[in-house]
């Protein structure tokens, strides 16, 4: 028998159902797998033991209440979950990865984790992230770098570095994660997992600390596009706290009896095939898409002509939103206050003290983009180009179904592989930008491994809210293959 | 130097509180600033929480649409908000939400009537924002630090902004009056200048009349009363004129007004402004009013001042004060119609004279409000006195006894019996018992001292103990002295 902690949502939600197990006995389980393997990875920045241990219990009392009363269960009841500390969980230390939200207790919970905890999970704790979610390896934390599960001496990838970990470790059978330019489907691509980066204005974004506004999006990390989905389409749908989401029904699952993939179109963008990228990546990837073919996909060439404007437009757009939203840490409702002689050294202290090298050096960049005088070159020209990338995928969303590319150019790499160098991290996420300046879904899973038996992983990219489509196909593949049930010897 | 010889142009900013129930961005109640406790009024949204976003007042855009409308805007059918970065401890985002580039209305003006005769005023654009929250600066034994209340934190403002039309003094006070009225009128806020509800900044420049081009402009900021408008401008001119005039050169600053000391203080000299960098608000869609909204709105416009007082000066031939002390208060007007309503047949200014003259010393008297007093009831009183059933004395004590008693005027003329005496026969004999009884002064009356008329009116009024019909005694005493002669 599998062990409990290896079980997807779907099994462990059946093991519930059937009474295998209980949600006290998962919860312990996952709790006492962290407590053994968490000094090696560091996953989390908060663990919640207490609150998830009475959660469940609570969980399974009312699985019991509600069975005599034969009434409808909640669809998650008494599922373990980990949850990105960018999110807010109420009454739970939310630090974003920063010393300036050292001591911050929401006193309300995302909508996201609100719609999950309707459903009845159970949190286990808050997961560890690059700073404001501002990286792609993880090893921007305040609160120390997460080890990636196939090699402690890799990175995650990042910045839902330890939500990704957290699942690849069994740590929890799914985690919560955002994807501002990448951030769930890299980590997902570096740990092994299957992440989804739903479509802008799919998932609310209320309660997700904002870095960038008009990119975040809240997404899933999981071990099937299955699990994925499910938790994916509990969180969807339109919130009146938030008013770039929109009122869009959640579809039926379409990993649902998909057998095969017959009528689907698959382009794949020559763009995302360009020197520098690990051959064996590209190796993956081209074998994965020739799995889709033979379960009946039809495979297109296709251009993304301004993918290569999508790394200079994000690093414009992204920092200049971010300059604005981290305004707010200045010392005077929440979060760290420096000793300080008036209002304005308070300001600079605090904001000085409290934020990392990366955080600043974005803030900095954002302010300087939307500066009078720069403002038309920088800002507004990228807003323009933006639109530019958009066309591209509207215009080869006209012949093809979804798009098939590669996540990241390599596999995991060491930690401090980057060492001080801002713009080699900063080509880590040259595939994952496109989908977010477009606003499009894009679903990574793994396709296999490098030479290193280090995961890789492929990304689809879909319509706007077309999210089921990408799902299907990467359903059919997950039948037809086994990488996704890989996991890391640890 | 001639005082001829320069000429201003002054422009008015002005911030409006919006009279919504909620705040711009949440679901705060609006509170009263000086009664509510500090930090009593506040959700995570509008204290500029991690994880939080701002959702549009429906209701505040609509009183902004016919704050638009009223002053002859157009208004966009898609209007952008954006954030105004800057730091401040009242500021808890770091950035304030307003409109930049694209307003909510744009391109109106307002006609304002002066001693020059109506000028018209134009608009330049009419916006949405937030406002801050208020800083309280402490000082206890020498040791300072501030308080910070967020209770106004995104409280919804409407920013209406003037091109620099106004020259005069005189300009710049009718504008801010008619303004206030209109959004008085309309519901739009409250205009309460004393808590902060409506708060003026004046642009100021001043050029050789000849000179076609303006000159360099100071902001003066700070004017919470029409007094310290008048005085700030008046001030800002003189000072500007005194420089030009040496030759000088005026500087670019941003000026605060001192009740206390009563002239200008420089807040900010043109190195010191800020860069705002503004940029769309990425956490709100476009503003779409779409036809239909507006349309809606638009049908749900009362007549405006003006319209009523074309109506009131034409059809009722009102007089120009009495018109204006009518529409300076919308319930004043809503009584006045609904007195026209229920006696149609009355003349408007005999309504209009009994309403601002006793009505109102009443109210003002007994501090009550003209929504308190029945029209009808009102109108009855009125029409007694016009039927001659009392007289205008005593009509004005039934007047006060129904507004004390909430009786009708007909139930308290009955009880007192005060029916006035228009009995022809009686009064006949009033009047010669009265003349019977006085044959000094009619004879003095008779020798020529024809005021004594005067004193022998007075005696038979107060024979008839205020009763009889005046008119009828002064016909027939001048009947029967007439046959004495």
């Amino acid at each position: 028998m599998t062990e409990i902690t290896a079980f997807t949502v779907k099994e462990a939600l059946q093991a519930l159902e059937t009474g295998q197990v209980s949600s006290l006995e998962l919860t312990k389980a996952y709790l006492e797998r962290i407590q053994r393997l968490e000094p090696a990875l560091h996953a989390f920045i908060t663990l919640t033991p207490d609150a998830a241990l009475a959660g469940a219990k609570a969980a399974d009392e009312r699985r019991a209440q509600l069975k005599k009363a034969g009434a409808a269960l909640p669809p998650l009841l008494g599922l373990p979950l980990a949850v990105k500390d960018v999110l807010c969980v109420k009454d739970v230390r939310t630090t974003c990865g920063s010393k300036i939200l050292e001591n911050f207790k929401p006193p309300f919970n995302a909508t996201s984790v609100q719609k999950l905890l309707n459903a009845g999970v159970v949190v286990l704790g808050k997961t560890n992230t690059d700073e404001f979610a501002m990286g792609s390896s993880t090893e921007n934390s305040a609160y120390g770098v997460t080890h990636n599960p196939w090699d402690t001496e890799r990175v995650p990838g990042g910045s839902s570095g330890g939500s990704a970990a957290a699942v690849a470790a069994c740590f929890a059978p799914a985690a919560l994660g955002t994807d501002t330019g990448g951030s769930v489907r890299q980590p997902a691509s570096f740990c092994g997992v299957t992440g989804i980066k739903p479509t802008y204005g799919r998932v609310s974004r209320y309660g997700l600390i904002a870095y960038g506004s008009s990119l975040d999006s809240v997404g899933v990390l999981g071990r099937s596009a299955e699990d994925v989905e499910t938790i994916f389409r509990l969180m969807a749908g339109f919130d009146p706290r938030d008013a770039t989401s929109l009122d869009r029904p959640v579809d039926e699952p379409g990993c649902a009896g998909a057998a095969d993939l017959k009528g689907l179109r698959v382009g794949v963008p020559k763009e995302y095939f360009i020197e520098g990228i690990q051959p064996e990546v590209e190796a993956r990837v081209r074998e994965a898409i020739q799995v889709l073919a033979a379960q009946g996909a039809q495979i297109v060439e296709i251009s993304l002509p301004h993918t290569s404007y999508a790394l200079p437009v994000y690093y414009l757009i992204a920092p200049a939103e971010a300059s604005a939203n981290l305004a707010r840490y200045d010392g005077v409702r929440f979060g760290l206050r420096e000793e300080n002689n008036g209002v304005i050294d308070m300001f600079m202290k605090s904001r000085g003290k409290g934020f990392g090298p990366e955080v600043k050096r974005r803030i900095m960049l954002g302010t300087y983009a939307l500066s009078a005088g720069y403002y038309d070159a920088y800002y507004g020209q990228a807003q323009k180009v933006r639109t530019l990338i958009k066309a591209d995928f509207e215009e080869a969303f006209k012949s093809v179904d979804v798009v098939a590319a590669p996540i990241a150019p390599t596999t995991a790499f060491k930690i401090g592989g980057h060492g001080d160098d801002p713009l080699a991290m900063y080509l880590e996420d040259v595939f994952t930008l496109p989908a977010n300046l477009a606003g499009v879904p894009g679903l990574a899973f793994p396709v296999g491994f490098d030479a290193q038996k280090l995961p890789v992983g492929m990304q689809l990219m879909g319509r706007p809210f077309e999210e089921r489509t990408l799902f299907r196909a990467a359903h059919v593949y997950q039948q037809a293959t086994d990488f996704h049930k890989q996991t890391p010897a640890i | 130097m001639a005082n001829n010889q320069y000429k201003a142009d002054i422009g008015l900013e002005v911030h409006v509180e919006l009279a919504t129930r909620s705040k711009m961005f949440c679901s705060c109640a609006v509170v009263d600033p000086i009664s509510a406790p500090p930090n009593t009024a506040v959700c995570p949204v509008c204290c500029g929480m991690p994880g939080v976003l701002p959702v549009i007042n429906r209701n505040a855009v609509e009183l902004a649409i016919k704050a638009g409308l009223a002053l002859n805007c157009q208004i966009a059918e898609t209007s952008i908000f954006a954030r105004k970065n800057y730091f401040y401890p009242d500021l808890p985002k770091g950035y304030q939400i307003s409109q930049y580039e694209y307003p909510l209305a744009y391109d109106g003006f307002m006609l304002i009537r002066t001693s020059q005769g109506e000028k018209r005023i134009r608009v330049r654009r009419a916006h949405l924002e937030e406002d801050t929250g208020k800083l309280t600066h402490m000082n206890e034994n020498g040791e300072t630090y501030s308080l910070v209340n967020l209770n106004r934190a995104g409280v919804p403002l409407l920013e209406i902004v003037s091109e620099p039309d106004m020259h005069t003094v005189e300009e710049v006070l009718a504008y801010s009056h008619e303004l206030r009225l209109l959004l008085r009128w309309l519901g739009v806020s409250s205009g309460d200048m004393e808590k902060g509800s409506m708060r003026f900044e004046a642009n100021l420049s001043m050029r050789p009349v000849d000179c076609e081009e303006l000159g360099t402009r100071v902001e003066v900021k700070n004017l919470n009363s029409f007094r310290a408008m008048e005085l700030a401008i008046l001030y800002q001119m003189k000072m500007q004129e005194e420089t030009l005039s040496r030759g000088g050169k005026v500087e670019q600053q941003t000026l605060g007004w001192s009740e206390a000391n009563n002239k200008t203080v420089v807040q900010r000299s043109k190195e010191d402004a800020n860069d705002y960098r503004y940029f769309p608000e990425p956490d709100l869609p476009p503003l779409v009013v779409d036809s239909p909204w507006l349309q809606a709105v638009k049908a749900s416009m009362p007549e405006m001042p003006a319209a009523k007082r074309a109506r009131y000066a034409g059809e009722m031939g009102l007089n120009g004060e009495d018109i204006e002390r009518l529409v300076e208060e919308k319930e004043n007007v809503r009584f006045f119609e609904d007195c026209l309503a229920a006696a149609p047949a009355l003349n408007p200014k005999t309504i209009v004279n009994w309403m601002l003259t006793d009505l109102f010393a009443w109210l003002n008297i007994n501090g009550k409000a003209i929504d308190t007093v029945d029209p009808k009831l009102f109108v009855q009183l009125v029409e007694a006195v016009d039927e001659g059933v009392i007289n205008q004395s005593t009509g004005k004590e039934v007047l006060v006894e129904m507004l004390e008693s909430g009786k009708t005027p007909s139930a308290i003329i009955e009880a007192k019996g005060l029916h006035q005496i228009s009995d022809n026969s009686l009064i006949t004999s009033l009047v010669s018992s009265v003349l019977q009884a006085n044959p000094k002064e009619v004879q003095s009356y008779l020798a020529g001292k024809e005021t004594l008329a005067n004193w022998l009116f007075g005696q038979v009024m107060r024979e008839a103990q205020g009763k009889a019909n005046p008119q009828v005694v002064k016909t027939e005493l001048q009947r029967q002295l007439d046959a004495m002669k």
